[in-house]
């Protein structure tokens, strides 16, 4: 059973669109708070966790079938190189192709995850994490009030302590101007990674 | 002064609080309306769990009439974030706790909304394999 969740601010104004053209078969759940980002530790998009039939975590927060190569987009027309391309759609099958694997092998699929191996890769958030997650939080609720700039102020706070979320940066700049998360910002963002991943774990599927 | 708080999932608006120089006294009805715990003589307690008060510092948490709700949360290790302009306390989670809940394997429940405003909760899906995965319109 897939369920997604939309980690949106923005509520129903911003998804319904996506959602529609989507025409899904399972639930799209709206996270305004972005609560499943916090549950989870989560802090980009797209993010999956994979959970058997006990409630049991068998693979942790990690890259939902994408990968850094994105970042070889042309800026202008955004346009995404060949080599790029195949290597996206190549990352986005294997990881349905795991996906396929467990739910027709559970627990016997190399995929589903032992639990030494799934607290290996879990990542739990420090205190300068949970601080950045409550001055989202308080974010949030103040732009839900209609204090949009004083939301920012609390975004800003959020950012710095937990520089490593880009739902926190992108969430924030969505909520400021619409053409914000993919403008220049992002872009100088992004390649001040370096040699950082955009997507870490995205090696592991 | 009257003050929102975000505790949790919890937000209460409009609590009467006295809140100066890092404090936050609550009346002990308000104190278990925002955050849930409340003053026992073994400390404070929310659901099965009980911390008691630190030896000699009982004058930190509580007095005639109040708790601290600030001095709670810093024993707790949850990060308090104040807005003085719009009367706004946030509480989080203390980083043990999401610790312990994530390293216990079993997939924190939660309950978000649809399109429709229709309720889904994580739970009601068990026996079945789960895929959660995250988006954004961003």
């Amino acid at each position: 059973m897939p369920i997604a969740i939309a980690f949106d601010s923005g509520g129903n104004a911003a998804t319904e669109p996506w959602i529609k053209a989507a025409k899904p078969t399972y639930p799209c759940l709206i996270d305004r708070r972005h609560v499943v980002a916090e549950l989870y530790d989560m802090v980009n998009v797209p993010t999956a966790v994979w959970i058997d039939e006990r409630g049991k975590i068998v693979r942790p927060s990690e890259p939902a079938g994408v990968t850094d190569a994105f970042r070889k987009m042309n800026r202008t027309n955004f346009s995404i190189p060949t080599d790029a391309m195949a290597e996206l759609q190549a990352k986005r099958k294997a990881y349905q192709d795991a996906l396929r694997d467990w739910v027709a092998n559970g627990a016997k699929s190399k995929f589903a995850l032992g639990e030494a191996e799934v607290l290996r890769r879990m990542h739990t958030p420090d205190d300068n994490q949970v601080r950045a997650a409550a001055n989202f939080r308080l974010g949030e609720y103040l732009f839900e009030q209609g204090h949009a700039s004083a939301a920012q102020k609390y975004f800003e706070e959020a950012k710095r302590l937990r520089p490593d979320s880009w739902n926190y940066k992108r969430q924030a700049w969505a909520l400021e101007d619409p053409m914000k998360p993919g403008g220049p910002e992002f872009w100088a963002a992004v390649d001040s990674l370096g040699d950082g991943k955009y997507y870490p774990g995205a090696e592991d599927i | 002064m009257t003050l929102n708080i975000i505790y949790g999932e919890r937000v209460t608006q409009g609590v009467d609080a006295d809140a100066k120089g890092g404090e936050l006294w609550l009346k002990p009805g308000d104190l278990e309306r925002v955050s849930g715990w409340t003053h026992e003589p073994r400390g404070f307690c929310s659901g099965e769990v009980c911390v008691p008060v630190p030896a000699a510092r009982e004058a930190e948490f509580v007095r005639a009439g109040g708790c601290n709700l600030a001095a709670l949360a810093g024993l707790l290790g949850q990060p308090m974030v104040v807005d003085a302009e719009n009367h706004a306390y946030c509480f989080g989670e203390a980083a043990a706790e999401r610790k312990r809940v994530l390293t216990s394997l079993d997939a924190p429940d939660f309950t978000l909304p649809d399109l429709d405003g229709e309720m889904h909760s994580l739970s009601h899906y068990r026996g079945k394999k789960v895929f959660v995965v995250s988006w954004a319109s961003w």
